[in-house]
Parts: C-alpha cells; sequence; structure tokens
C-alpha cells in the first residue's frame, strides 16, 4: 500500500530533522562570541584532514577485495589521480583524468 | 552589485568538479526514486529538504516498500550523518560573522561543501560571506538539478553515465592530497584513515563512521602533544 502525503511528508521530516540536528549542534554549543574550549580548536585543527581521510576510505567502503573486479578499476583511477596530483597539481585535471579512466573501465573492461 | 558578482565569479571554478559529482549522483537518486514508484515532486523535495545525498539513498528502500517507520528513519538519519558533528566543530571559525547567510551554510553544511570549504583560501579583494556562500548555493544546486533531471527525465538520457559519479571520489582524493603536501597535517591525514579502515574491518560501510569518529577522538585526547 502506498503511503499518504501525510505519511510521506513526515517520512521527508524524518530524514530532514536527523541531519539538520547534527549540522545545528556544534554551531548552537559555541555560538559567536563565547569562547570555544581549547579542545574544540585542537579538534578543528585535526579534524579537516583526519575526516577527509574518513571520506576517501567511505568512498571505497563497497569494493570487495576477493570478488571479480577486485576493486581494480577503483584502485587504478585513484592512481592516475595521485600521480596527477602530485606530479602537475592541477586539480581539475585530476579530477577529469580520473573519471574518464574509471568510466572506461566500467564501461568497456569491466563490465 | 560587483562584490557579488566578483564573488560568484572565484567560488565557480571550486566547484567544477562538485558539478559533475553531485549532479550525476543526484540524477541516479532521480532514477532510483523514480524506479522505486516515488514520483518527481517528491523526490526533488527530498533533495531540497532534507539535502544529504548517503542517507538519501540510505531511506530509498524503505520509501520503495511504503514502511512508515519515522522514528527508525530519524535514528537512522542521526547515526549516518553523525559525521556533520565534525563538520560543523571544523566550520565554527569559517562560518562566523556571515550574518543572515550563516543559516544557509549550516543548513546545506556536507560532504562537499565542508571538503572544499574547509581547504580552499579566499582570494584577495573578495568578499569571504559571498564566496563561502555561493559555493555552498552551487553545490545546493547541483544535487536538487540532478535530482530534477534523473527524475524527470532519467529515461530520456542516452549517453552513458556509468562511472561518472567517480568525479566525487577523485575529488576527495584530490583534497586529501593537498593536506598530504602540508606537513603539519599529515600525521592527521594518516590517522583520519587509519581509524576508518580499522571501523571498517569491524563495522560494514554504513555503520563503520561512528566508530571511526571515537576512534579520532580517542587518537586526538590520548596524545594531544602530537597535533599541536
Amino acid at each position: 500500500m502506498d503511503m499518504t502525503t501525510a505519511e510521506m511528508l513526515l517520512m521527508v521530516a524524518a530524514v530532514t530533522i536527523g541531519v539538520q540536528i547534527m549540522r545545528w549542534v556544534p554551531f548552537a554549543l559555541f555560538p559567536e562570541g563565547r569562547e570555544v574550549p581549547e579542545a574544540m580548536t585542537l579538534l578543528s585543527k585535526v579534524l579537516p584532514a583526519a575526516m577527509m581521510g574518513m571520506l576517501v576510505v567511505y568512498c571505497f567502503r563497497n569494493i570487495s577485495p576477493l570478488e571479480y573486479p577486485f576493486g581494480i578499476p577503483e584502485l587504478i583511477s585513484a592512481a592516475v589521480v595521485l600521480a596527477l596530483h602530485f606530479r602537475i597539481g592541477n586539480s581539475i585535471l585530476s579530477i577529469v583524468a580520473g573519471t574518464i579512466c574509471y568510466m572506461i573501465m566500467q564501461q568497456y573492461i569491466f563490465v | 552589485m560587483g562584490e557579488k558578482k566578483r564573488a560568484f565569479k572565484a567560488a565557480f571554478p571550486n566547484t567544477i568538479s562538485i558539478m559533475a559529482g553531485s549532479t550525476s549522483l543526484g540524477v541516479v537518486y532521480g532514477m532510483l526514486m523514480e524506479t522505486a514508484g516515488i514520483s518527481a515532486p517528491w523526490a526533488i523535495a527530498m533533495s531540497a529538504v532534507a539535502f544529504c545525498g548517503s542517507m538519501q539513498f540510505a531511506a530509498v528502500p524503505v520509501l520503495a516498500a511504503s514502511v512508515f517507520e519515522p522514528m527508525q528513519v530519524l535514528v537512522l538519519s542521526l547515526m549516518i550523518n553523525a559525521r556533520h558533528l565534525f563538520y560543523g566543530i571544523s566550520m565554527l571559525e569559517k562560518y562566523k560573522d556571515m550574518g543572515k547567510l550563516k543559516g544557509f551554510m549550516v543548513y546545506t553544511l556536507c560532504d562537499e561543501s565542508f571538503s572544499t570549504e574547509s581547504h580552499c583560501t579566499v582570494p584577495q579583494k573578495v568578499d569571504r560571506k559571498w564566496f563561502y556562500f555561493f559555493m555552498s548555493l552551487m553545490i545546493y544546486f547541483y544535487w536538487v538539478a540532478g535530482t530534477a533531471i534523473g527524475s524527470l527525465a532519467g529515461m530520456l538520457i542516452t549517453f552513458d553515465t556509468t562511472g561518472m559519479d567517480f568525479a566525487m571520489t577523485a575529488l576527495f582524493i584530490v583534497l586529501f592530497t593537498e593536506y598530504w603536501k602540508k606537513k603539519e597535517n599529515r600525521s592527521a591525514a594518516v590517522m583520519g584513515v587509519l581509524a576508518s579502515l580499522t571501523a571498517l574491518l569491524v563495522f560494514d560501510g554504513v555503520t563503520f563512521m561512528i566508530p571511526a569518529m571515537l576512534l579520532m577522538l580517542m587518537a586526538v585526547f590520548v596524545r594531544k602533544k602530537i597535533w599541536i
């Protein structure tokens, strides 16, 4: 049975409230003007780089190393991005080349 | 006027890879909702109001099955989105003094806006507030527009977009590399990867994030000296 409009609205609200609580809590706890505790300053220094590491891991979470294609398309494309970015350092070039590489592998090689 | 235009122009290049990544993921989401039997207005409303990619994907099977379980969905949303706590802490300084724009910045704070805005520097002579605002606005627009395209016209796309969503992965790798290039960020970058991999060994691809965040907190506070 399909959900009614009211039920759908509540479902959208549930998703929204969940994410919005997480987005607002830090700003509510440390409003502008109040001094931010030292621990938070330390975290705000460490977290950006650490969370970027988590996002990279998150992007590769669905790789199954023991099943075909063993994550090879992802690893090769990631290597292309890394190599270009360390050598040339142009973000757009690294991203476009890595993405095209991945698309070719997904569409023509590891079909 | 000139001030906003300049900020817009300066912000745009920083969002190009997100345009590719978010729009194609949005198209995939729109098409997925369509095949799940959820009409385009609902798909677009979900993207425009909830605006949280991974949780929106996680909610598709629930919506498809027409299971009315809002409390369960709320708890799932809190768990999947817990990482935003860390984004908020990182952005406390950057979003300071943004006046009436701040509400929008916090409302739409996501993986993409966090990663680009925490990393990029405001060009000279460009207004910081509008620069960040336009970046967040563009990121928001890409996701909602992608959803609209996918749900309304998904069947018309004949160009094979399979794999285009890798643009997002590539962006995160690039930004990770940028942190890596600065020596003082290196230990934090390695720590983040190790904490996430450790958590991923024990938990699955969705639930690993909270344990990973706890590991990071432990790493930071057990040996404070490393990070100062």
